[in-house]
C-alpha cells in the first residue's frame, strides 16, 4: 500500500508535465504560424513611416495607404485575374488527369503499377528550373509562351503528382464491394462511379483541387520565367517589388497571403478529410 | 424459371488454378450452399455466377440464357456481400430502392417495394437512417432487403452472416431461410460454417481445392460422405478413421476387431465411423480414455484406439475419466469405407 501511496503523486506529476509539454507545443506551433502573419498585418496597415520606425507598435494604425497604393498600381488587377485563371486551370487539369490515374492505381492491377507510383513521385525530384527552362523554349516554339494556359500546364505538372496520390488514397478508402454491389444492382462501371464512388470522394476531390489551386497561386519561378505580359500576381509582385520600399513589400506580401489563407480556411473541413481525419 | 447450369467452369489466377472444371446444376427455387474451407474456390465460383469474375473457361447459364459474357446487371441476379456493402451516402430507403431506381421503376412502385421488403426484414422503422447509424445486424438486413427488392431470378450470398455475433447469426439464419423460401428465388449461398450449411441448404456442394467433391442433401452429405475429405470436414467432431486390412471374403481387420466390409476389395481400406454412432458394448474396439469433455446434452470422450485418436459421443450421465478402458462398438449401417488411394467412398 505504500507503493500505491508513492506511485500516485509521481503519476500525477507525470501527467502534469505531459500536459505542460502539450500546451507549450500547441502554443509554439500557433505562434510559429500566427506571429509572422500578425507582423505582416500590422505593417501592411501602418503608414510608411511607422513601418521603418523602431520600436514597433503592436496595434495596427488602420492606415490603408499602402493597400490603396497597390489597388491603384497599374497591372495589379490584371495580375490577380491571371493568377486566378491559371490556378483554376491548374485545378481542372490536375483533377482531370490525376483523379483517373488515382482510380486506376487503386482499382486495377496492371503491369508496372508500383513503378508508375514511384515515377509520379520522381517528377517532384527534379528542381523546377530544370522543368521550366526547357519548357520556356518549347513554349516559345509552339507559341504557348506568355499565355495563362501554358503556365497552367506547368503548374499542373507540379500539382498532378499530389492529385494522383491523394485521389489514389481516397479511392482505396472506398471498398470495392460498394462498386460491385452497384454493378449487381443495375449500374455499369460509369454509373456505379457516378452514383456511388463520386458522392463519397467529392469532399476529398474538392480538397485536392484546392490544394492544386494553392500550389499554382503560390508558384513564382515558372510564372516569372514563362510570362512577360500576362504575369500572375506572384511573378508581378516579384518583378515590381524588388526595388520597392519596405512598406510596399509588406503590402504585396499581404495581398499574396490573404487570398490563399481565406481559401484554405473556407475548405478546412475538406482538407482534414483529405488527410483522413474523420470530421463529422 | 431460373435454374442455373455451370458447365466446365475453370478459373486461373496467374499460375494458380483456383477452380478445376466445375460442373453443377441448380434447379429453380433450390437453395444451394457452397461449403468449404477458405481458399477452396467457393467465393470465386459465386463471383463467376455473379459476373464479378470472368471464368478462364466454361459456361454459365441462368434460365435458358448463357450469361458468362454478360455484365452483372444483365444477369437477373442480386447479391448480398460479406461486408454488407450498404451505400454510406444514402438512406436505408434509397439503399433498398437503389436497384429499382436504376431500373427506372416508378416512384410509387419503388415506395411500395421498398416498404414491403423493409417490413419483411423488420427494418421499416429505420428507413430514414444512414448506414453509419445502423448496427451490423441492421446493415445485413438492409443488404438482404436491397437484394430482395430487385425480385431477382437468383440471389447470391457470400458469407452474409459471418460478420455477425453468434446469437444474431442464429436468428438471421432462421429468418433468411423463411424469407428466401417465401420469395421463391433460386439461391446460392457461400459459407465455411457447416452448421449454417446444414440448416439452410436444400443441397450442399462441398468444395475442396478448386473442385466440388460432393453435391447432395445435407443428410446425405452427413451420412454418406463421398470422399475422405468430406468425412473429415463435416460433423463436429468429424468422423473417426482407422485403417482396415483385408482378411478375404469381404472381411477386414480394423484395430483388433474383424468386421464385414465391402466385397471384392483386396487392398487395404480406411474404416470410418461418426463419434455418435458408437455404443458401449462388450464386443468392440478397446479404447483408452484420454480426454473427457462434458458438453451438456452429451459427453465427448477422446480415446486412443490402436494408437489412433478416436472420439466417441456418450450419454451425459456416464461417469468416465482419464485412463478408463471402454469397449466401443460401431452401429450397424453407419460404417463408411474409403479407398486410401482415390479417397473415394467404397460401397
Amino acid at each position: 500500500m505504500t507503493a500505491v501511496d508513492v506511485a500516485a503523486p509521481a503519476q500525477a506529476s507525470t501527467v502534469k508535465t505531459g500536459r505542460f509539454v502539450y500546451i507549450a507545443s500547441v502554443f509554439l506551433l500557433c505562434a510559429w504560424v500566427l506571429v509572422p502573419l500578425y507582423f505582416l498585418l500590422i505593417n501592411t496597415l501602418s503608414s510608411p513611416e511607422a513601418v521603418t520606425s523602431f520600436p514597433k507598435s503592436f496595434v495596427p494604425e488602420f492606415n490603408l495607404g499602402s493597400l490603396e497604393f497597390f489597388w491603384n498600381f497599374s497591372g495589379i488587377l490584371n495580375a490577380i485575374k491571371n493568377s486566378v485563371i491559371v490556378a483554376v486551370l491548374t485545378m481542372i487539369i490536375s483533377i482531370a488527369v490525376g483523379a483517373p490515374a488515382g482510380y486506376a492505381l487503386s482499382r486495377f492491377d496492371f503491369r508496372g503499377r508500383e513503378l508508375f507510383r514511384l515515377l509520379i513521385l520522381l517528377t517532384r525530384a527534379f528542381p523546377l528550373p530544370l522543368l521550366a527552362l526547357p519548357r520556356a523554349v518549347m513554349f516559345i516554339r509552339s507559341g504557348l509562351d506568355d499565355t495563362v494556359f501554358g503556365l497552367a500546364l506547368v503548374h499542373a505538372t507540379l500539382a498532378i503528382p499530389f492529385a494522383v496520390l491523394i485521389t489514389f488514397s481516397l479511392f482505396s478508402g472506398i471498398p470495392l464491394e460498394l462498386e460491385e454491389a452497384a454493378w449487381t444492382l443495375g449500374c455499369d462501371r460509369l454509373t456505379a462511379f457516378r452514383k456511388v464512388v463520386l458522392p463519397l470522394i467529392l469532399p476529398g476531390i474538392t480538397a485536392s483541387a484546392i490544394f492544386a489551386f494553392v500550389i499554382s497561386w503560390n508558384e513564382v519561378f515558372a510564372a516569372a520565367v514563362l510570362t512577360i505580359e500576362n504575369r500572375t500576381l506572384t511573378a508581378f509582385l516579384l518583378a515590381s517589388l524588388a526595388e520597392s520600399p519596405l512598406y510596399l513589400k509588406f503590402a504585396g506580401g499581404f495581398i499574396l497571403v490573404v487570398p490563399a489563407l481565406i481559401f484554405i480556411f473556407a475548405v478546412r473541413k475538406y482538407l482534414f478529410a483529405m488527410w483522413g481525419i474523420a470530421n463529422r | 424459371m431460373a435454374q442455373i447450369e455451370i458447365k466446365g467452369v475453370a478459373k486461373q489466377f496467374g499460375s494458380y488454378q483456383a477452380l478445376h472444371s466445375i460442373n453443377l446444376s441448380i434447379s429453380d427455387q433450390e437453395f444451394m450452399v457452397l461449403l468449404g474451407a477458405s481458399g477452396c474456390g467457393k467465393t470465386t465460383l459465386l463471383r463467376i455466377v455473379a459476373g464479378l469474375e470472368t471464368p478462364t473457361e466454361g459456361e454459365v447459364w441462368i434460365g435458358d440464357r448463357r450469361v458468362d459474357h454478360l455484365p452483372p446487371r444483365d444477369r437477373g441476379i442480386a447479391m448480398v456481400f460479406q461486408n454488407y456493402a450498404v451505400f454510406p451516402h444514402l438512406t436505408v430507403f434509397e439503399n433498398i430502392g437503389f436497384g429499382l431506381r436504376m431500373a427506372k421503376v416508378s416512384n410509387d412502385e419503388v415506395k411500395r417495394r421498398v416498404e414491403r421488403n423493409a417490413e419483411l426484414m423488420h427494418i421499416e422503422q429505420l428507413l430514414a437512417r444512414y448506414s453509419g447509424e445502423l448496427s451490423g445486424g441492421q446493415r445485413q438486413r438492409v443488404a438482404v432487403a436491397r437484394a430482395l427488392a430487385m425480385e431477382p431470378d437468383v440471389i447470391l450470398m457470400d458469407e452474409p452472416l459471418s460478420n455477425l455475433d453468434a446469437l444474431l447469426r442464429l436468428e438471421m439464419r432462421a429468418e433468411l431461410k423463411g424469407v428466401l423460401a417465401e420469395s421463391k428465388t433460386t439461391a446460392i449461398y457461400v459459407t465455411h460454417d457447416q452448421v449454417e450449411a446444414m440448416s439452410l441448404a436444400d443441397r450442399i456442394s462441398v468444395m475442396h481445392q478448386g473442385r466440388i467433391v460432393q453435391s447432395a442433401t445435407p443428410v446425405e452429405v452427413y451420412r454418406n460422405p463421398a470422399e475422405h475429405f468430406v468425412a473429415g470436414f463435416i460433423g463436429n467432431p468429424p468422423m473417426n478413421f482407422l485403417s482396415a486390412v483385408p482378411e478375404g471374403a469381404g472381411r477386414y481387420r480394423v484395430a483388433d476387431k474383424v468386421l464385414d466390409g465391402p466385397n471384392g476389395a483386396s487392398e487395404p481400406l480406411v474404416f470410418a465411423i461418426r463419434p455418435e454412432d458408437l455404443t458401449l458394448s462388450n464386443d468392440g474396439f478397446a479404447a483408452t480414455v484420454k480426454i473427457v469433455e462434458p458438453l451438456g446434452p452429451h459427453l465427448l470422450a477422446t480415446c486412443d484406439v490402436a494408437g489412433t485418436m478416436f472420439r466417441a459421443i456418450l450419454d451425459s450421465d456416464m461417469t468416465v475419466k482419464h485412463g478408463d478402458k471402454l469397449t466401443l462398438a460401431p452401429q450397424d449401417g453407419r460404417v463408411r469405407w474409403f479407398d486410401p488411394e482415390s479417397q473415394r467412398a467404397v460401397a
